[in-house]
């Protein structure tokens, strides 16, 4: 028995992976539960625009790569990351002005406005690909690792090593400051407040003199900011492929429906909740049970519940049993 | 006024698809046919679920899946040595898993408890899936064992492929009431993300069961219902017959094929379009627009929303099945590494949208047209698009990268029809009446 070493496995491989998967997703169910509180509509745009801020980003990094301009040790990509959030931006109050406008004049009905998110999707999906194409970008520099698993033995002595890639340290360190300027904006600000009770009861908000138009533009922009910061840690984290984004929808928005559509502080929660639910099922215990059982214990086989390839088994059990027995998630939502 | 209009944009696509004939050639015009056919049921489906009652529908690809699987399941031979070693285990195993969750179902029904609710069907469902995997994966090791290079799996029953189309509508029904069961009755997105999941878990599987249809390692050769090209040529009869049409005898004998697929398909877009049309003026189908328009209204009348949607969730699920069996025998192959949920799902949600919601015969007219769009977009955009870069030089990067790209225009043009459509004619080419 050697509770260290299987302390140290289980941060390795479960714990802080799946924390630096959180954060992303929580990110991304962030922007997803905005537009739901305000817009009161699912995006299913919302996968292809982290693809396609991502892509500014990659494209910006590039350009400061060859101009020769790093960051040392950190990702050039954080120094393109306002690149990839304007343009972005731009890009999403475009199709707002031009389509989804329309339609929320028109009070059409949030089905109608799903369906239209899907016109989105193929096209800005297209553009990615007409863009980048539909491989696979790596645009990570910088320093691998904080700390990488020689050494963590050498430092430690243990038999068993610990790596913490640059990447999710960034991603965790990121996420952790973009949520705090977020919940200082919708508490503090007067902008921010007026978001909320648009959200909480569109009629009063109107009553007491809030712009709609306002309140949906800063929404926007919100979410073309949360979208870019979201795919571009997760293309730093994992690599940029522009499919693996469309297929990042359901587990974002299994964690937004986890934690209460509509509610911030779900959407974090649901957010980590789905990553740690995946990486725990996904991962295969072996390791981690022989340092922690006794010998005669000791498992013959590789102790995975499900093979990595039904990660999405995952994000899509959760999401129905929440249907099942809390349909309006764990921290209050709107189901209806 | 109305029927002119109707008649006029099919004769429209009958013309695009000889000018296809003409220009190109009639094997890729009787392709695009044969998938022009099969994309009307799909969009007949789907026009049942969304156009009769409101319901959206994102997982269209494993339905259609699900109906490709049924396609080896039945017609492909069965593997008697995999049966032998390890098919027992493997039936004993499903059947404890299924056990385990319509325990958990009971579980769930009887218990009143919330918290003893709750935690009490998760310890049945994991139990049962230790049971579950503890007989299972032994059985698989087995099965995957028998000769991988070109078994490895269970096979089929080795029945005549034609009866795999009921067969895939049935189990794309089978999953759409697991799925409508628990998302139908809560928010229309909530049926839309979740159907969306079931997709990509069915394709999920059947890439990586290889016991079931070989993975990623596909099912090819599957029985046809229409001759081969090979014997044909060399059927004497056969070619005496070409030649004295005057056509060469093996351009011929594909052309043949393609027609008696052809045959087979219309067939059966032709009973699902009268058995639709049927439906939708059937005192049931005047229910279903009711329920759609205000189901508020329906339910103070008296009837059972959620358990209407549910029939033509499962219904309309199933059509897409039937479709997806079709697309399996017309490729005899199964490759579960080509559903991409563009293609399966969405393009479908275009067909119907451009056609007219609501409307049969705009969802029959919606699924030729937009495959026709979907098939010619990427030569007519390569036309364009050497015109457009015609004043670059040749080895500019510029124009490489754009004549590289031009494959990604088919998303593009569908986003924009897609929205044009939604925005200038939201009823469609065919309004609904």
């Amino acid at each position: 028995m050697d509770f260290l070493n299987a302390l140290i496995v289980f941060s390795n491989f479960v714990f802080i992976p799946a924390l630096a998967y959180g954060s992303q997703l929580a990110l991304g169910a962030l922007g997803v539960t905005f537009i739901y509180g305000i817009l009161r509509f699912s995006n299913f745009a919302h996968g292809d625009t982290m693809a396609f801020g991502a892509m500014i980003t990659v494209l910006a990094t590039w350009w400061l790569q060859s101009i020769g301009v790093t960051l040392g040790p950190v990702p050039t990509a954080l120094l393109a990351l306002p690149f990839g959030i304007i343009v972005c931006s731009f890009f999403i109050l475009a199709t707002d002005r031009a389509v989804y406008r329309f339609y929320r004049n028109q009070k059409a009905k949030p089905v109608i406005l799903v369906i239209v998110s899907m016109g989105i999707m193929f096209i800005m999906n297209g553009l990615v690909r007409f863009i980048i194409g539909p491989n696979d970008q790596r645009f990570a520099d910088g320093e691998r690792f904080i700390i990488s698993v020689r050494e963590f033995k050498q430092l430690t002595g243990l038999r068993e090593g610990l790596a913490f890639k640059t990447t999710q340290g960034i991603t965790i360190i990121t996420a952790i400051l973009v949520v705090i300027i977020l919940f200082w904006f919708l508490n503090k600000t007067r902008t921010g407040k007026s978001m909320r009770a648009y959200s909480d009861n569109e009629d009063l908000a109107l009553l007491s003199g809030i712009n709609p138009e306002k309140v949906v533009t800063v929404t926007w922009l919100i979410v073309a900011a949360l979208a870019t910061v979201a795919g571009t840690l997760y293309g730093l984290d994992k690599s940029f492929k522009p499919f693996v984004y469309f297929q990042l929808l359901l587990p974002i928005f299994a964690s937004a429906i986890v934690g209460g559509l509509g509610n911030p502080i779900g959407a974090i929660a649901g957010g980590f909740i789905v990553a740690f639910s995946e990486v725990t099922i996904t991962y295969a215990w072996k390791k981690v049970l022989k340092y922690s059982l006794p010998e005669s214990l000791e498992p013959s086989g590789l102790m995975q519940l499900l093979s990595t390839d039904y990660k999405f088994a995952v994000s899509f059990v959760i999401l129905i049993v929440v249907l099942l027995f809390r349909p309006t998630g764990l921290f209050k939502g709107k189901a209806f | 006024m109305e029927n002119l209009k109707i008649s006029l944009l099919f004769s429209l696509v009958a013309f695009l698809i000889l000018i296809t004939g003409f220009v190109q050639s009639w094997n890729t015009a009787l392709l695009i046919l044969n998938m022009g056919l099969i994309s009307a049921i799909m969009s007949l489906g789907v026009n049942l679920q969304w156009g009769f009652a409101g319901l959206f529908n994102v997982g269209i690809m494993g339905f259609v899946a699900l109906g490709g699987l049924a396609a080896v399941l039945v017609s492909a031979p069965p593997v008697y040595e995999a049966w032998s070693v390890g098919g027992a285990r493997i039936i004993i195993a499903l059947f404890f898993g299924v056990l385990a969750v319509i325990t958990a179902g009971i579980w769930i029904k009887k218990i009143v408890d919330k918290r003893f609710k709750f935690w009490g069907a998760m310890i049945i469902a994991l139990a049962g899936f230790f049971v579950y995997r503890a007989i299972f994966d032994v059985g698989v090791v087995a099965v995957e064992a028998v000769n991988p290079a070109s078994t490895g799996y269970l096979g089929g029953l080795g029945l005549p492929v034609l009866m795999a189309w009921p067969i895939g509508g049935l189990l794309a029904a089978g999953a759409a009431w697991i799925i409508g069961k628990t998302a139908l009755g809560l928010r229309s997105d909530y049926l839309a993300i979740a159907t969306l999941g079931i997709a990509e878990i069915i394709i999920a599987i059947i890439k990586n069961e290889d016991w079931l249809a070989r993975g990623v390692k596909n099912v090819i050769g599957l029985p046809r219902p229409a001759p081969y090209e090979i014997d044909l040529q060399q059927n004497e009869k056969f070619v005496s017959t070409a030649n004295s049409i005057g056509i060469d005898p093996v351009t011929a004998s594909t052309l043949y094929v393609k027609l008696i697929y052809a045959g087979l398909f219309s067939i059966v877009l032709i009973v699902v379009f009268i058995l639709a049309q049927r439906a939708l003026h059937s005192p049931w189908g005047r229910m279903m627009r009711a329920i759609r328009d205000n189901e508020v209204a329906a339910e103070a009348m008296g009837k059972n929303v959620t358990g209407r949607h549910l029939q033509i969730f499962i219904l309309g699920s199933a059509v897409c099945g039937i479709a997806g069996a079709m697309m399996t025998t017309l490729d005899s192959q199964l490759t579960p590494g080509t559903y991409q949920p563009l293609r399966y799902t969405f393009l479908i949600w275009v067909m119907v949208i451009v056609g007219g919601s609501g409307n049969n015969l705009g969802a029959v007219l919606g699924g030729f047209i937009i495959w026709f769009l979907w098939v010619q977009v990427e030569p007519i955009g390569q036309f364009l698009m050497i015109i457009l870069t015609s004043g670059l030089a040749d080895d500019s990067t510029l124009k490489t990268h754009l004549m590289d790209s031009v494959a990604h225009m088919r998303l593009l043009t569908m986003g924009l029809l897609l929205l044009l459509v939604l925005r200038f004619s939201p009823r469609g080419l065919v309004p609904e009446k």
